[in-house]
């Protein structure tokens, strides 16, 4: 008996180190390409093009960063990002939970046929309606411009709706039947009540239209022409182009500064990214 | 309770604003330019079905669905056993698991046109990570993507590496499997691949069936990356890029359209089937 005992232990302890060696494995292959990245952006030419590989450079250089700066102004085109993403983010995130609350909280007619109808248009590839869509706005004159990358988004989004939907649905009737008997108007239950418990959510769905936009390349290739227009994206797809030749080391510094703030997000506000899927409702 | 309802129409009177203009519309329009002859700046001259009829007989079009659908049928399978995989590992309360989920998802966030450049650098023939690696072996490593035989095998090695996308999913999923079914499963002697079968896997079906749709319309919809990298003999041809070259490369906007259509069909037609199939595999209460 005491036998089977430690043995039992001895293979527990067996599970446990197997499963580090396949988890740190796993996650090593996933930083991988990280480290190559940063390794190659702080080699000297000689160093990045050595075979066998060098993981670390002998001799550490900062001469790729200040010429990738000098192909693209790099900070001016995450500017130019965040100049569309601002304005997106707020407008998805605020009309989304708007409608998410009206189809949440209201009967009203075609309530349900409307939803399915939202439901049918999470569906629809954005492709078939991306060229009608650009000659409306090239024929109103908005070639060019960040507008049409900005304004659709203040007519919020389909699964931003669902998913708050979904929230705003697990919420108890007697919080805003109080208010209501009280005579509250109800974009004030709305403010008062919703905003603040959905606030998890608003962040959550915050962040992925960020990431949405900062990581977009089809449209703003679409709706962008100009250099002094381009976003993060769109430098350092047209990157090569601009020097001629594919040079690794800047190229690599460029990626990284691109890639850094969206890091540090995602560590930052770990919480909201991790928890943003299993979250169906309110607690308590 | 008359005024309550005229103000839930109120409140999602912006979607069906957008639903009107940015969608029923365009979709409308969309209908008719696939039957023009348009490329922007002249009249578009009105040409029937001819678009749909050139579309099937080029060989371009041909190609860049045979290369979609070729990396759709290894890629969305292999993505998901990837990400089910990552799932079952990070899904054990183990210290550092959290730090694990962090990683395992980073690559799925961090997407774009970066990453793809540093792909291409690690799939460098000559100076790249991988050969370097593979030569530490012994092995010689091929051109990847500048050899049309490695394409297909380049873009599959990145969307592994980006399988981390529905871990999340997954997660929840797993966290939603009641432990006491495990525990009675263990009391009746089943071992682990048992309860791996007959508990774990029938209950994530549905969860799978939800990341298997999703996943064959990403991969139909494939672009920044095949934009990025392309590939030898027109291998990284994929069909959004072609459809993104027609449109805005050579301006041929009813064709384009046209392309767009198809692509609507048949990611509609693929949806059908798979849903067609959920009664024989995925498992419901």
């Amino acid at each position: 008996m005491r036998k089977t005992t430690t043995s039992a232990i001895w293979f527990r302890r067996f599970k446990t180190v197997m499963w580090y060696v396949v988890t740190i494995f796993g996650a090593v292959i996933m930083l991988l390409p990280f480290v190559w990245m940063v390794s190659t952006s702080f080699k000297v030419e000689n160093e990045i093009f050595s075979m066998p590989i060098r993981w670390f450079p002998k001799k550490v250089t900062i001469a790729n960063y200040t010429r990738a700066l000098e192909v693209v102004p790099i900070f001016k085109c995450m500017l130019n990002t965040l100049i569309i993403a601002v304005p997106k983010i707020l407008g998805e995130v605020f009309v989304s939970a708007l409608v998410a609350f009206g189809f949440a909280r209201f009967h009203f007619k075609g309530r349900n046929f409307l939803f399915m109808i939202m439901l049918a248009t999470m569906m629809l590839p954005y492709e078939v309606t991306m060229i009608p869509t650009f000659m409306v706005w090239s024929g109103l004159g908005f070639s060019d411009s960040y507008v049409p990358l900005i304004l659709p988004a203040f007519c919020g989004s389909a699964s931003f709706i669902f998913f708050l939907r979904m929230y705003f649905e697990t919420v108890p009737r007697d919080y805003e039947e109080a208010a209501w008997i009280d005579g509250a108007k109800n974009l004030k239950v709305f403010r008062m009540i919703f905003v603040p418990l959905a606030k998890p959510a608003l962040i959550t769905i915050s962040l992925w239209s960020f990431m949405g936009t900062w990581n977009d390349l089809l449209g703003q290739l679409i709706y962008i022409d100009s250099q002094p227009k381009y976003t993060i994206q769109l430098a350092l797809a047209s990157f090569s182009s601009m020097t001629g030749e594919t040079l690794w080391g800047p190229l690599m510094a460029a990626s990284f500064m691109a890639l850094i703030p969206v890091i540090a997000l995602l560590l930052y506000a770990q919480k909201y990214f991790m928890e943003g899927v299993k979250m169906g409702g309110v607690k308590g | 309770m008359k005024k309550r309802e005229k103000a839930g129409f109120f409140f999602i009177l912006p979607w069906l604003i957008g639903l009107i203009v940015f969608t029923a519309f365009p979709m409308i329009a969309a209908v008719y330019i696939s039957m023009t002859d348009w490329d922007i700046v002249g009249n578009a001259a009105f040409i029937g079905i001819n678009n749909y009829k050139m579309l099937f007989s080029s060989e371009e079009f041909i190609r860049s669905l045979w290369v979609t659908v070729r990396y759709a049928v290894i890629a969305v399978p292999l993505i998901i056993a990837t990400s089910l995989t990552m799932a079952v590992l990070v899904s054990k309360n183990r210290k550092g698991s959290g730090v694990f989920r962090v990683i395992y998802y980073m690559p799925a966030i961090v997407s774009g046109v970066a990453v793809a450049i540093v792909f291409k650098w690690i799939l460098d023939p000559s100076y790249g990570l991988l050969n370097g690696v593979l030569s530490f072996f012994g092995i010689q490593g091929p051109d990847w993507l500048y050899d049309p035989d490695w394409v297909l095998p380049s873009y599959l090695i990145m969307a592994v590496w980006g399988a981390g996308g529905s871990l999340l999913t997954y997660l929840a999923a797993l966290k939603d499997i009641p432990e006491d079914l495990y525990g009675a499963a263990m009391i009746d002697g089943a071992n682990v691949f048992q309860r791996v079968k007959y508990i774990t896997v029938p209950l994530m079906t549905p969860i799978i069936f939800y990341n298997l749709v999703l996943g064959i319309i990403g991969a139909f919809r494939k672009f920044t990356d095949a934009y990025v990298l392309g590939g030898a003999g027109k291998e990284g041809n994929f069909y959004m890029v072609y459809l993104y070259e027609e449109a805005f490369g050579h301006y041929r906007m009813g064709y384009a359209t046209a392309l767009a259509w198809v692509l609507f069909v048949i990611i509609l037609l693929l949806t059908f089937i798979v849903n067609w199939t959920k009664k024989y595999w995925v498992y419901s209460e």
